[in-house]
């Protein structure tokens, strides 16, 4: 008994893997010390401020600075004819296009960048940028993505005309991007002649923006005796970055540093490389001083990464019992001007070919078409995993719809297409190999716990209660994530891998620094990391510090977005430790004179089997393997690094189940009950993957209920600030109920799959699901987002349901 | 973010910031709690040379009651009117209306005032005080004059204050004993501007409608008074019937203005809609 | 060149002095001349309550005030919220009940939720939820920012 509980007590000690362990990067930022971008203050630092266009699609005839020069406080107003000289007017995107980084002879969306003025402060920098004069001529603007491959549609991209193929395949028009396609068509198309029932919805994923709370900015300084240049960048990718910077501007990598600070959210908005941050960088290596630029709201909500924008066509063919026989799904992508955003190499759609879901689907097909289109550039963005929001929404979506057709239950027909548990590792139709899963038990511990049969009774006798004031809607969603880019071989950006990476130096003393090549926006990676080498190594997570973001000190690695940190970082750092265990167990054998076969490890430190009196501790051995006590021809120290390049994705799983009522009279949905249960395999800290869940289910619902980013038909913003882009208050946001099944990762050193995106991802259909399921019994089949009291009204007053 | 230059003037007494006004004229802005209008200035919407904080002149914050009309200075903010005991309980139509405008913090700043100078159809004042049929002081270089809310409201941005006038105090006669109200705000999220609320006063006799006052924010270029819609309920029993002849009437007078919030057909609807909800929840608390 | 005002107030119980244009926002004057980042900006509207500050017994958005508004003012920020060495309770269960995640709307929302305790030490979670709807999160859903706000009020209440 004494035994146990000290076994008990020293694991304690250590807080590692399993506890919910408090955050160490909480210090700072509850007095208010963290060090964001906009904290930074160095000496001489001009302020850029950016003139940017009213127009969505105009030339520009000609700028004049002069009035903006003589402005007290500007030193300089930077035009795309500035940049030419260098090469930098334009800049290569990692999707194979071109991006104007300041707009020379034309503007392609609304706000687009036109110049940077910089200025002693901010204020001089502001107001100078309101004296810079443009003369535009407007051109007629495509803002509906349908329109942009008609014969007649005007040619946005006159810059790259001639080029028939961006890298993705052959052009088909001047707006066209890409062409990409998965599955076999054939084999589908076979599979919906012959079947006994087909569906087929058009879905709209609608653009919208993940708004993190600190927009994007920059400090750059060049120093010019040294040739060294620093940026501190609000990035989620700083080693890619670096890498990015040194091919467009030809300093060697080796004098580039790249500083990702505290960062105030990023949820992909701070992974592309944005023309303010290039202007920036320019702008001080012509002063030679730093240079500071920091974006307003609206130009971040108006200007950067947007997100999905998805014009989807969805069909199932099936037996009459629901049985999923074929799938073909296509989407027209609307990527605005140029095609920028984050994109792996070989897969221009990213992995929106996960959209058979956790189903067993055979006969699959995809086809995404993508376009330009006057608006800002992006697509891939806001807790996505890369289109796999754009995806699982779709097959969740089309679920629903199958089961409305065949007279189905919603979570019947889901249990009935279900991979099974007995079949994992599992490979789709498109060739994904889903690690590990058992969805039947997830779906049935939700329904169970939320009392779904009993749902249902209520359900029905509202519905056949004509005074009923609300709708009563019940939304289920079960999903399968895919997370963790890359293996090397599936995916590359640039040609660079999305391997990563961590680094470990043990202290004499027992303390531990791990530099890794992930990201943190507030993930908790100080803590989570710390508690994998506690555990690993059986030394104390308090004693545990953890680095990210600075190219000169991390080891490269791919950045964190994509729920990719624990999957890919997460497992170099179990590589790493385990390669220090090894040489530290060495060195215990050593000391105790055993064979290494003789020892067995035991929290914190290695005993000899069958005589436990005889161990040695993690702690004793960090300093002896700095003396000379060691084996023969032994290097001191205990430090690694590792490089892990994952030999597959990791598939993190959930089920959801939403109960909301709808008030037929305003067409406000209020959610009464969400309930989440998430398998992110095995779980470092309940506490961060809780808070996770919470953030990503509420920007869920805040997507699906409320956010869009409207144009009028030239292509101008009608909803650009946070008056009207939704973010919920504390009052709109529901409560969250948390669940989980732990359903390990074969691949993954420690059987993590990573979960911050998978409430992004499964949460978005689950609230539409909920929302459409209430009109489901008058025959609606679906709504598209987002559900706002406005738009769901419109249903109601079309129905009828609102007379009285 | 950052608003083009001005010229700042803190005048301690009422006279002097008149005074002030009149010198300036055209150039200058009242500066109340400046939530309205600092926002407008960050985004150069405006960019007026000279700003008047009437922030320093003690007089003009307040809440009494003067025989039986309540008085409340304009700079009073929504936070005061909040934690006001004699508003509380004689005049609660106010303090739930306050208690749906903007955010906390906001109404720690914001003035009733302001409120209704602005003359932004979207503000919460404006209805309230056509419903509670209140009355504006407007103080001038030749003196004061009292101008009744219902009339006061011109257009967008404009009301019947005139260039060298500042409104001073809102008095507000108590509503009779045992009168109901309810002010009823749609609306996308805390904070937002109404899709479309209604404000109502409600005084019963038994089981009939003595007097109603309703007012409607948001549903024209100014707050309106839905008059034909206050007369179908005299002398009427509140049910579904006059209820919806109220709210059909109160849909007449609407002409909202699209938006993000929604299209006209959808404002007229919510403004029925909460112009019954108003009525339904007013006659609740009414004691007749 | 504009003319520029002096302007004196308390700060975090210190008194400071600047000066600075009628222009000049509150919140640029804390950050940028007086070293107090711990308010952020996340929108120029008005609306995300990042730069909530306690002025004169009120949760102010700096950004929407004037610095030379503030002269004799008496103001506390986050930087205040610790007395020698002591964490405000606040701001220690923020911490125990993971109220935070990337910290950009914490200094706010701390200050804000200081304020509204002192409006109201015993709120419900409604109050909570109406009391800082003027301070919005985009990490944590709200959730644990409630309880660590109740939290506080249960240790600020049987400290009295």
């Amino acid at each position: 008994m004494a035994e146990t509980a000290e076994l008990k007590e020293r694991e304690q000690k250590l807080q590692g893997m399993g506890t919910s362990l408090l955050r160490k990067e909480d210090a700072r930022f509850i007095r208010g010390q963290g060090t964001y971008i906009d904290d930074i203050k160095m000496p001489g630092m001009l302020f850029g401020a950016i003139v940017r266009s009213p127009y969505a699609h105009a030339r520009i005839k000609g700028i004049d600075k002069a009035k903006a020069l003589a402005c007290p406080g500007v030193v300089a107003v930077l035009t795309a004819a500035d940049l030419k000289p260098v090469k930098l007017d334009w800049m290569p995107t990692v999707g194979g296009d071109v991006q104007a980084v300041l707009a020379g002879e034309k503007v392609h969306f609304q706000y687009q960048e036109v110049a940077m003025v910089l200025a002693t402060d901010r204020a001089a920098a502001y107001d100078g940028a309101a004296l810079v004069e443009v003369d535009y001529e407007e051109l007629p603007a495509i803002v509906d993505p349908k329109k942009a491959l008609l014969k007649d549609a005007p040619v946005l991209r006159e810059d790259i005309v001639d080029k028939k193929d961006l890298t993705h395949g052959p052009r088909t028009h001047p707006n066209h991007i890409f062409t990409w396609e998965a599955g076999n068509k054939a084999a589908a198309d076979a599979a919906f002649k012959g079947a006994e029932v087909t569906v087929r919805e058009e879905i709209l994923n609608p653009r919208v923006h993940p708004c993190p709370l600190e927009t994007c900015g920059c400090v750059a300084s060049f120093n010019k005796a040294t040739g060294y240049l620093t940026l501190y960048v609000t990035t989620q990718i700083p080693h890619l970055f670096r890498t990015v910077l040194a091919m467009l501007s030809g300093i060697p990598e080796s004098k580039i540093r790249v500083v990702g600070g505290d960062i105030g959210g990023g949820f992909g908005n701070k992974v592309p490389i944005y023309p303010g941050y290039v202007v920036a960088t320019v702008a001080s290596i012509v002063t030679g001083v730093p240079v500071k630029w920091i974006e307003s709201r609206i130009d971040n909500i108006s200007t950067t990464g947007f997100a999905r924008d998805y014009h989807c066509v969805g069909e199932l063919a099936a037996d009459r019992d629901g049985r999923i026989k074929g799938l073909r799904f296509t989407a027209l992508a609307d990527h605005g001007a140029f095609n920028s955003h984050v994109s792996a190499t070989k897969l221009p759609a990213g992995l929106f070919s996960i959209c058979t879901g956790s189903y067993a689907i055979p006969n699959t097909y995809c086809r995404v078409d993508a376009v330009f289109t006057n608006k800002a550039p992006g697509g891939v963005a806001y807790r996505c995993s890369l289109r796999v929001t754009e995806a699982i929404y779709l097959i969740e979506r089309m679920m629903d719809v199958l089961a409305q057709k065949v007279g189905v239950d919603k979570a019947e027909i889901r249990r009935r297409n279900f991979v099974k548990a007995e079949q994992f590792p599992y490979t789709t139709g498109f060739g994904w190999t889903l690690d590990s899963g058992n969805y039947h038990a997830a779906l049935d511990k939700v329904l169970k716990a939320v009392d779904y049969e009993g749902l249902r009774r209520e359900q029905a006798a509202k519905r056949a209660d004509p005074k009923s004031p609300t709708l009563m809607g019940i939304g289920i969603s079960t999903f399968t994530e895919i997370v963790g880019a890359g293996p090397t071989k599936v995916c590359d950006i640039l040609g660079v891998g999305l391997f990563d990476s961590c680094e470990i130096r043990v202290h004499p003393t027992g303390g531990v620094i791990a530099r890794l090549g992930t990201m943190t926006q507030g993930q908790g990676h100080s803590t989570t990391y710390a508690q994998i080498i506690a555990t690993e190594l059986g030394l104390p997570a308090s004693d545990i510090v953890v680095e990210e973001g600075d190219t000169d000190k991390a080891p490269y690695g791919a950045g964190t977005w994509g729920s990719r940190s624990t999957p890919v970082s997460g497992a170099a750092t179990a590589v790493a430790a385990r390669k220090i265990k090894d040489k530290a167990k060495k060195i215990a054998a050593h000391l105790l004179e055993v064979a290494e076969g003789d020892l067995e490890w035991e929290i914190d430190r290695f005993k000899v089997k069958g005589n436990p009196s005889q161990f040695k501790t993690m702690k004793e051995l960090c300093l002896v393997s700095h003396t000379g006590n060691l084996p023969a021809g032994m290097e001191q120290g205990l430090n690694a690094v590792a490089y892990y390049d994952p030999p597959n994705l990791t598939f993190p799983f959930g089920a959801y189940l939403c109960v909301l009522d709808i008030d037929k009279f305003t067409g406000e949905a209020k959610v009464r009950r969400f309930y989440a249960l998430d398998d992110c395999g095995t779980r470092i800290n309940p506490m961060i993957i809780d808070g996770q869940i919470h953030g990503g289910l509420t920007e869920a619902f805040a997507v699906a209920m409320g956010q869009q980013i409207p144009f009028d038909e030239n292509g101008n913003h009608l909803g650009n600030s946070l008056m009207d882009y939704f973010l919920p208050t504390a009052v709109e946001t529901p409560a969250w109920e948390t669940d989980h099944t732990v359903t390990p990762c074969p691949h993954h050193p420690l059987g993590a799959k990573g979960v911050a995106e998978s409430p992004h991802v499964g949460g978005i259909p689950c609230f539409s699901n909920a929302v459409i399921d209430a009109f489901s019994h008058l025959g609606v089949t679906h709504m598209d987002m987002p559900h706002s009291a406005y738009r769901v009204w419109q249903k109601c007053n079309a129905l009828g349901l609102n007379k009285r | 973010m950052i608003p083009r230059e001005f010229e700042y003037h803190a005048p301690r007494s009422l006279p002097d910031a008149i005074g002030l006004l009149k010198q300036l004229g055209e150039d200058a802005k009242l500066l109340a709690g400046g939530h309205s209008l600092l926002p407008m200035m960050k985004l150069r919407f405006a960019q007026p040379a000279h700003l008047i904080d009437l922030g320093k002149i003690a007089e003009l914050r307040g809440i009494s009651q003067a025989g039986n009309e309540i008085r409340i200075g304009a700079m009073t903010t929504e936070h005061d009117l909040l934690g006001s005991r004699l508003l509380a309980e004689k005049a609660p139509l106010l303090v739930e209306g306050a208690g749906w405008i903007a955010d906390p913090q906001v109404r720690y700043k914001g003035t009733i005032g302001g409120d209704i100078s602005h003359g932004d159809p979207g503000n919460d004042h404006p209805a309230l005080m056509i419903a509670l049929d209140a009355s504006f002081v407007l103080t001038g270089p030749k003196g004061e004059r009292v101008v009744k809310a219902d009339g006061y409201f011109l257009g967008l941005y404009s009301t019947q204050l005139a260039a060298d006038e500042i409104l001073t105090q809102i008095r507000i006669p108590v509503p009779a004993a045992g009168s109901g109200w309810s002010y009823q705000k749609l609306k996308r999220k805390t904070g937002d501007f109404a899709t479309a609320a209604t404000a109502v006063l409600l005084q019963m006799k038994g089981r009939s409608v003595a007097r109603a006052s309703i007012a409607l924010t948001n549903a024209g270029p100014t707050a309106l008074r839905a008059r034909e819609a206050e007369a179908s309920l005299a002398g009427k029993e509140i049910n579904d019937a006059s209820l919806n002849e109220a709210a059909r009437l109160a849909m007449k007078i609407c002409d909202p203005a699209p938006d993000q919030r929604g299209d006209a057909q959808y404002k007229r609807a919510m403004c029925g809609e909460m112009t019954r909800r108003a009525l339904q929840a007013a006659h609740a608390r009414a004691k007749g | 060149m504009a003319k520029t005002h002096k302007v004196s107030f308390k700060l975090n119980g210190k008194p400071v002095e600047a000066a600075v244009e009628a222009r000049e926002l509150l919140i640029y004057t804390l950050r940028e001349r007086l070293g107090h980042t711990g308010p952020h900006i996340g929108c120029e509207t008005t609306h995300c309550g990042a730069c909530t500050v306690d002025l004169d017994g009120m949760s102010v958005k700096s950004c929407t005030v004037l610095t030379v508004q503030c002269e004799g003012a008496d103001m506390t920020t986050i930087e205040g919220m610790e007395q020698g060495g002591t964490l405000h309770a606040l701001q220690q269960a923020f911490h125990e009940e993971h109220g935070l995640q990337c910290g950009y709307c914490t200094p706010g929302m701390i200050t804000r939720a200081y304020r509204l305790l002192k409006e109201n030490p015993n709120p419900s979670e409604q109050d909570i939820r109406k009391g800082i709807a003027g301070n919005l999160c985009r990490c944590t859903g709200y959730q644990n920012i409630v309880k660590a706000v109740q939290s506080a009020a249960k240790k600020l209440a049987a400290a009295r």
